[in-house]
């Protein structure tokens, strides 16, 4: 078996409100191998970003809960901020949602990358830009980006930069988040595959790539996971979850994904009734039971558990057997 | 044909950008269109090529560098008074939703100031936040009592969309307001707001990076690439019978589920820009944006 760069045994971690507990990921488990891009998926509000985020720093109001989240075999969820930080860059290195538009509009790249690593204790010399530029390079940019303002580039461009500084210091592991949602197919197809790159070139280890695209999940990650109201549904190599998904939300996000041939007018596409609950102090039984067919009593009275059906393929689903020989979803 | 609720006219932005001014950028280069009653229209092109710009200039928060925006024959880049009554009519969603909201105001507070700018009468207010609010998948119990940080990218979305239904109006420009959102969420979207369109007669320009739901919805397809206005026309004839080598590759780029990209295709921006300058150097018989059959237009040169 290959290494574990990050294994996460019942992780939950919660968003504290004056009503309660926002449980946004309530106990999940799963692991990255090294040398792997782990896709995760699943509808706006299920955790995704907050999964993200919270391995990389846990800010009020997110708390930590409980579990464990071993980055190389060492609990991170308990370490001090002073000592996460020598990790972060290195070790693990994010780029969060929408970070593209956080370029400073009035500031040439040159002076924003300066400004960033200088923060985080590197010196911003010709040495380092060397590297910078060798970079530049790799992901087709020109030099000359560097003395540019953001506002003349492309968010194709300004993405590939963004992935440049983000991954200077050759993280181990490196979560890119929604980093193609704002990009036409053509950029989209270009990043995506750089992070595949990237990884052959082994200037990440491994990646965990964050979108609701399930298309792009498809073609970049070796695994994807997907997600439900702060809990884990499935988990299973890409092929596996597009072509032959066992559980019940799987199955219907993948049937409810644009066919290319349709139009409002001749024919009208559905998606699943319903919408998620409310994290807010929610309880025991399966989140997804108000929108799901298969759903009998024990789904609302306890959760179900995550369970390894076959090698490399985990569900969560009291179910699963029945919903996952049923061809029409 | 319907009746033409607004009319593009020869749009151009420029911008100056650096110390001095001394660059500038030409963010909309010379582009027409028209929005009619009730057409879903959507806008698609290469990240940068002024998509933005051309929604942020119809809604106002930009005025052109020449050009013109008639809505209902008024030319409003002229005639810069009734802001109001025009933001009554005329609506926008934009990319970022959370620059959207006020940070301060809870979502409530947010939907009553709709009410208090837009709308004539508090008649029904509480049963129109709620239906809307159902209407894009959300729990008003849950939704309303929230600050914007405290909810997902895509459920901030969903709250921009539930505004606009509530208001009621003549022409929204919508950009990339599903690009947060799972496929099954998106369709559910797009379904309400082409039965709104439908019903309500109400014009969408629909930004969006996503061609499948393009096809999927829209009347009209407009292609953009760096700030020139490529290909237009009726949506199948655009993607059955694609012209222009930007519309071409980006049609061939539309992610296949189940089918995996050929790795020796790298997709190369710059690659693309050559072949394009090349198109344009070599079609010299045909010059400049021709019908190349009915409701179909290519540009054949800058
Ligand atoms: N600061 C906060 N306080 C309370 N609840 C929060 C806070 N931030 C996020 N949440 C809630 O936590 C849940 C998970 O949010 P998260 O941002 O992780 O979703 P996501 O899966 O990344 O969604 P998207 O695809 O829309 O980006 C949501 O229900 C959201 O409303
Ligand atoms: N791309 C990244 N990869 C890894 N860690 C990151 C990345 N971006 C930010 N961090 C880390 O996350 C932490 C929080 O970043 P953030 O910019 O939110 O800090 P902050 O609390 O606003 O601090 P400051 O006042 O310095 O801006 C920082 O310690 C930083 O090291
Ligand atoms: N305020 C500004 N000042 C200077 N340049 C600008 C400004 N706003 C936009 N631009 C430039 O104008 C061009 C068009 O930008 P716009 O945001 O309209 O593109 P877009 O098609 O919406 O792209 P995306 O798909 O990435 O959202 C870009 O080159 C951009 O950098
Ligand atoms: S556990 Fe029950 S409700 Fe949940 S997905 Fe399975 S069958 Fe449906
Ligand atoms: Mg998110
Ligand atoms: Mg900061
Ligand atoms: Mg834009």
């Amino acid at each position: 078996m290959t290494e574990k760069i990050l294994d996460v045994k019942d992780l939950k971690l919660y968003y504290k409100t004056l009503k309660g507990y926002v449980k946004a990921i309530d106990g999940i488990n799963f692991d990255i191998k090294r040398g792997e891009i782990l896709g995760i998926a699943g509808e706006s509000g299920c955790g995704k970003s907050t999964l993200g985020n919270g391995l990389i720093l846990l800010k009020k109001p997110l708390n930590y809960i409980s579990g464990q989240a071993n980055l190389n075999g060492k609990n991170i969820m308990n370490l001090k901020n002073k000592e996460m930080n020598t990790l972060r860059f290195k070790d693990i290195s994010i780029i969060p949602q929408f970070a593209m538009d956080a370029f400073s509009p009035t500031k040439k790249i040159k002076t924003f990358i300066s400004d960033i690593v200088s923060q985080h204790n590197i010196n911003p010399d010709e040495k380092f830009f060397d590297k910078v530029r060798e970079r530049l390079d790799m992901v087709n940019l020109n030099h000359s980006v560097l003395n540019n303002y953001s506002i003349e580039l492309s968010g194709g461009m300004k993405q590939r930069l963004v992935m440049v500084i983000s991954t200077l210091l050759d993280p181990e592991l490196l979560i890119c988040d929604e980093v193609t949602s704002a990009l036409d197919v053509s950029s989209q197809r270009f990043v995506a595959n750089m992070i595949g790159d990237f990884r052959d070139k082994k200037i990440i280890g491994s990646a965990i790539f964050i979108t609701h695209d399930l298309s792009i999940l498809y073609q970049i990650a070796d695994r994807i996971m997907v997600m439900y109201a702060g809990h884990i549904a499935e988990i299973a190599d890409s092929d596996t979850i597009v072509k032959n998904p066992k559980h019940p939300y799987t199955k219907a996000l993948i049937s409810s994904l644009p066919k290319n041939d349709v139009q409002y007018k001749d024919e009208q596409l559905s998606g699943i009734d319903g919408t998620p609950p409310n994290l807010l102090n929610i309880g025991e039984g399966c989140r997804f039971r108000f929108r799901c067919k298969y759903a009998t009593d024990i789904c609302a009275k306890q959760t179900p558990v995550q369970e390894e059906i076959s090698s490399g393929h985990t569900l969560a689903c009291w179910n699963y057997k029945k919903a996952g020989s049923d061809k029409n979803v | 044909m319907s009746e033409t609720i607004m009319k593009i006219d020869h749009l151009q932005k420029d911008f100056s950008i650096g110390l001095m001014s001394k660059k500038k950028v030409h963010a909309v280069n010379d582009v027409s269109f028209d929005i009619k009653k009730g057409e879903i229209i959507s806008l698609i092109g290469e990240s940068g090529s002024g998509k933005t710009t051309i929604g942020k200039l119809i809604l106002r928060l930009l005025r052109p560098s020449d050009g013109h925006i008639y809505y209902n024959d008024k030319d409003i880049t002229t005639d810069y008074k009734n802001k109001r009554d025009y933001y009554k009519k005329v609506q926008g969603i934009f990319q970022d939703p959370f620059a959207s909201f006020n940070p301060l105001f809870k979502i409530d507070r947010i939907f009553d100031m709709i009410f208090k700018n837009f709308i004539e009468s508090d008649k029904n207010k509480k049963e129109k936040i709620n239906d809307a609010l159902k209407c894009v998948g959300m729990n008003p119990e849950f939704i309303l009592r929230k600050y914007p940080h405290q909810l997902s990218g895509g459920q901030l979305q969903r709250l921009l969309i539930a505004r606009a239904l509530i208001m009621d109006v003549d022409v929204l420009v919508a950009d990339e307001l599903i690009s947060m959102l799972d496929a099954s969420t998106r369709i559910d979207v797009l379904n309400l707001l082409a039965s709104i369109c439908k019903e309500k007669g109400m014009a969408v320009l629909f930004v969006t990076h996503d061609l499948s739901l393009g096809y999927y919805i829209s009347d009209t397809t407009l292609i953009m690439h760096r700030g020139n206005l490529v290909e237009k026309g009726k949506t199948s004839l655009i993607y059955n019978n694609p012209v222009h080598p930007y519309t071409q590759m980006l049609l061939k780029s539309i992610p296949d589920i189940g089918k995996r990209w050929d790795k020796n295709e790298k997709f190369l921006p710059e690659d693309i820009n050559k072949k394009i300058d090349d198109f344009y150097k070599n079609s010299d018989i045909k010059k400049g944006f021709i019908e190349v059959e009915d409701d179909h237009k290519v540009l054949f040169s800058l």
